[in-house]
């Protein structure tokens, strides 16, 4: 590494400053597909975590042993064996939630964040920063996933987690959920507007 | 040795992969049973449900014994074959020709003497598969309840099949007019079938999904013709 970064910047920029799917605008994929809903987004970001963290740390250990050749394929070798685990243990142990992502978590494979965080990161960092950089870029991500979830649960069906919050007072009234927000397109029209906000606000991302 | 050398290279992978498959195998293994059990507490459930019963997530397997008195599976003749009807895989016999498949019927008893037969259905939707459970009553014609699942319908669109507003339409429909088998038809809102069968309304916006729910109650249902006559008797 050219510069050295602190610890407490490597956990704390994915959040906002240098977030994953805003910033690096990487991991979209998944956030037009699970986010309908807040409670598997919720899901689907604590797996992210817990598979980001865990291959970063296993990548950092092995970084001085793996062929730079094939460094891609030992990558994905231990992001899919992670992958299968997780979905393994939430059939045995979060059964409705497992029946909810389905397919989703077997996509985390493919999220680019994955390989992104590996191959920038923990290829040329200690275990111990590579775990912290791991959970930071997995909570900026779920932070992204639960803030598009909220607003396309709340207006595209009236509940959060399930639940109803729009009265039915509203609806008396001639109020309808908008049926747009539930589909693909409006997620990435919500985290269009989540890059606005956060540039209107982060003077330094604005380009030149 | 050379880091960037072949046969390193060709080592490292097999070590690797041989460790991550025996870490996978070693998973798979050591939670099978759980997710088996998970697996067929859910399935009761289902089945529970399309009796309208909803116990509570401690509750099912209780419940689903007391209330699901007898199991078998009959044949497309409607006799009785030999056999665990709860091992049945629906989605394997759905393949099947009609004349060959095995039907599992759940038989549910409640106070009263009232009798419920559930019947398992398995189709397809717009992205993945989808399956249910629709309960008959005695005379072997009148649904009783339903219940539809899906794999990865469309939230808020297929997806809404699962949801009691639409399986709650077929509560009262029959099978059986004038003597003739006909199965629910699912069709737009506000349109009719062709014919003089019994119809609910699909979902707006999950048209594939709601095609695909007339198209699974209409195979699936269709071999069972002979038991269901036979219960009108």
């Amino acid at each position: 590494m050219a510069e050295k970064i602190s610890n407490k910047s490597v956990f704390f920029n994915p959040f906002s400053k240098d977030n994953p799917v805003v910033v690096q605008i990487l991991g979209i994929c998944s956030v037009l597909a699970v986010t309908a809903k807040l409670e598997p987004a919720l899901v689907m970001g604590l797996s992210v975590i817990a598979v980001l963290a865990f291959s970063n740390v296993i990548i950092s250990l092995l970084r001085n042993t793996i062929p730079t050749n094939i460094r891609i394929i030992v990558q994905l070798v231990v992001v899919a064996g992670l992958v299968v685990i997780v979905s393994q243990l939430l059939e045995a142990y979060a059964y409705d939630v497992s029946k909810q992502l389905s397919v989703f978590i077997g996509l985390i494979i493919t999220n680019c964040i994955l390989m992104g965080r590996l191959e920038a990161f923990a290829m040329g960092n200690r275990p111990w920063p590579s775990f912290l950089d791991g959970v930071g870029n997995g909570i900026g991500y779920t932070i992204i996933l639960v803030t598009v979830g909220f607003f396309r649960e709340l207006l595209g069906s009236g509940t959060l987690f399930g639940f109803r919050v729009v009265p039915q007072a509203f609806y008396d009234a001639g109020y309808v959920n908008n049926g747009l927000m539930i589909l693909p397109p409006m997620a990435l029209i919500v985290v269009a507007c989540i890059i606005w906000v956060q540039r209107s606000v982060n003077k330094d991302l604005q380009e030149k | 040795m050379n880091k960037q050398g072949n046969t390193y290279t060709i080592i490292y992978i097999v070590v690797l992969v041989l460790v991550v498959g025996a870490a996978l195998a070693f998973t798979s293994i050591s939670l099978r049973s759980r997710q088996q059990a998970n697996a067929d507490a859910d399935k009761m459930r289902q089945i529970l449900a399309s009796v309208l019963v909803t116990p509570d997530a401690g509750e099912v397997i209780p419940t689903f014994n007391a209330v699901v008195t007898n199991q078998y599976i009959v044949n497309a003749e409607g006799k009785t074959v030999d056999g665990d009807a709860f091992a049945v895989n629906v989605a394997e016999q759905s393949k099947k020709p009609a004349a060959e498949r095995l039907l599992p019927v759940y038989e549910c008893s409640f106070d009263g003497g009232d009798v419920k037969y559930v019947l398992p259905v398995y189709g397809a939707g717009l992205w993945g598969p989808i399956w249910g459970y629709v309960s008959i009553d005695a005379d072997g014609s009148t649904i009783y309840g339903a219940y539809f699942a899906h794999q990865g319908e469309t939230p808020g669109l297929g997806a809404e099949i699962e949801k009691p507003a639409f399986s709650s339409q077929f509560e009262g429909k029959v099978l059986f007019k004038d003597g003739r088998f006909l199965p629910v038809a699912v069709v737009k809102a506000g349109q009719k079938p062709l014919g003089d069968e019994d119809y609910v309304d699909g979902i707006s916006g999950g048209t594939i999904t709601s095609k695909g729910v007339g198209a699974m109650l209409s195979a699936c249902l269709a071999p069972y013709e002979a038991f269901l006559s036979t219960l009108a008797k």
